[in-house]
């Protein structure tokens, strides 16, 4: 094995890691502005809300990210109205497109997570708010949305991994996120142990680092959860 | 449209090396799993910590490069051994890369709904067994692997539904599964998006039927176990 291929080409992976983490960052915080009200509705218990977001969730859980992705980078193509409009600059790009099917993807799992934390939210606090009388729209934000995202949180923190872990799939259509890095230098040099390896090293040190952050995110709103210390 | 249904045996050709691949690889993986989970029950250390540095790296990395690895790199290996030992150049198939691959890496995850399993059976059962003078094989056979079954199956079906997903990765390494026929297919039609949400209703398919059999799995491996 020779590592020095892997040192001459830092420069590179560290691009392909800033991408990736840009990458996963935008598509996190855009799927979660999705994934709430896609959550509140499909835990209502009206079933002409719920059916929609439902379906959503269905979909984006049920068929993998890969066609997903190809759908919208390769799909979108096939239709002339798409290739005239002015959406047409947005989903030409490689770029674009990842960060949109991987948004649109974590918003259905997450959404899933929050609409089962919303489900369990037990009936005593709601009745309690209800006495308070709260109407719908506090009691949701002041009852049931923070326990629900507290209960979500370790789902969620699983979710990322996930969704770090599927953003390679950049690589595929040409991104050079840190897989693009790894198939750029072992295109260029041959390598693939050394090449692949090395982006490998840098997701499990991602990995490793959302795990650390989501310990520390449960320490501080789970603390409630804790055994007393005697 | 005539054109589309041209390519109808090309995809379901695909979809059945896609349900190959997936039942293949879980079979290694549920192999793997079981020994994962019994290393990482063991008293011995050293078979605690292969087993924790496996999962810990398999579900640390991506499996899309976790396969890119394996399928370059286990090729240079096998050779290398191969050249040593003086046999001929092995070429390995994609399909066998492919399913070794994916065995590989969802054995690292069925071992952790293993060992959940495995310690979810109450320590009585297992020493009844003990006190009929069963050995630790017997025991295993008998008694916790049958027990553990019915609170492994949850996790077992999350993991299997994610396998079957993971299945069209190997189209980037050039398995002809059917994601790849459906590019394939949507290159020469110019109709790609046509042919992707077949090959994305054929994913919905295999899920339903999978949650179907999962359900039924359930309800027999519950039977005696009263329901709130």
């Amino acid at each position: 094995m020779d590592f020095q291929v892997i040192i001459d080409n830092l420069p590179l992976y560290f691009q392909g890691l800033w991408t990736t983490v840009r990458l996963v960052f935008t598509a996190l915080i855009a799927g979660l502005c999705l994934a709430v009200p896609i959550a509140l509705l499909a835990a209502s218990k009206n079933r002409w809300v719920s059916i929609l977001p439902k379906a959503y969730i269905y979909f984006f859980r049920g068929t993998p990210m890969i066609v997903q992705m190809y759908m919208i980078y390769h799909g979108m193509g096939q239709f002339g109205l798409m290739r005239e409009s002015f959406l047409w600059v947005i989903f030409k790009e490689a770029y674009w497109c990842a960060l949109i099917s991987f948004a649109l993807n974590t918003a259905g799992y997450t959404a899933e997570i929050l609409r089962g934390a919303i489900a369990q939210t037990d009936f005593k606090e709601i009745e309690s708010a209800r006495a308070f009388g709260m109407s719908d729209a506090i009691m949701y934000r002041r009852i049931i949305l923070p326990s629900a995202f507290r209960r979500a949180l370790p789902a969620y923190g699983n979710e990322v991994i996930f969704m770090l872990h599927g953003s390679a799939l950049a690589g595929v259509i040409t991104i050079v996120d840190l897989f693009g890095a790894a198939r750029i230098v072992n295109a260029r040099n041959f390598v693939p142990f050394e090449s692949y390896i090395a982006a490998g090293l840098f997701y499990l040190c991602l990995t490793f680092l959302i795990v650390w952050g989501f310990k520390m995110a449960e320490r501080h709103w789970h603390a409630y959860l804790r055994p007393r210390e005697s | 449209m005539s054109v589309i249904i041209d390519y109808i045996p090309l995809i379901l050709k695909g979809m059945l090396l896609t349900v190959e691949l997936a039942l293949l690889s879980l079979l290694i993986a549920m192999v793997l799993g079981i020994a994962g989970a019994l290393a990482k029950l063991s008293k011995s250390p050293i078979a605690r910590s292969v087993a924790g540095i496996y999962t810990t790296i398999i579900r640390g990395i991506p499996d899309l490069v976790l396969m890119t690895i394996l399928f370059f790199g286990g090729q240079i290996i096998v050779n290398d051994i191969g050249d040593k030992l003086g046999w001929e150049y092995i070429d390995i198939s994609p399909f066998m890369a492919g399913t070794v691959t994916l065995g590989f890496i969802f054995g690292a995850y069925f071992a952790e709904t293993f060992r959940g399993g495995i310690l979810a059976v109450s320590r009585g059962e297992i020493e009844a067994g003990i006190a009929f003078g069963m050995t630790p094989i017997q025991v295993f056979l008998r008694i916790t692997l049958p027990a553990m079954i019915r609170h492994a199956l949850p996790g077992f079906g999350n993991n299997w539904l994610v396998l079957t997903k993971a299945t069209a990765l190997v189209s980037v390494i050039g398995l002809q599964d059917m994601l790849y026929n459906a590019n394939l297919a949507g290159g020469s039609t110019r109709k790609p998006f046509t042919f992707l949400c077949a090959v994305a209703f054929l994913y919905l398919v295999i899920t339903g039927v999978s949650n179907f059999g999962l359900r039924w799995l359930d309800k027999r491996y519950s039977v005696g176990v009263r329901k709130a």
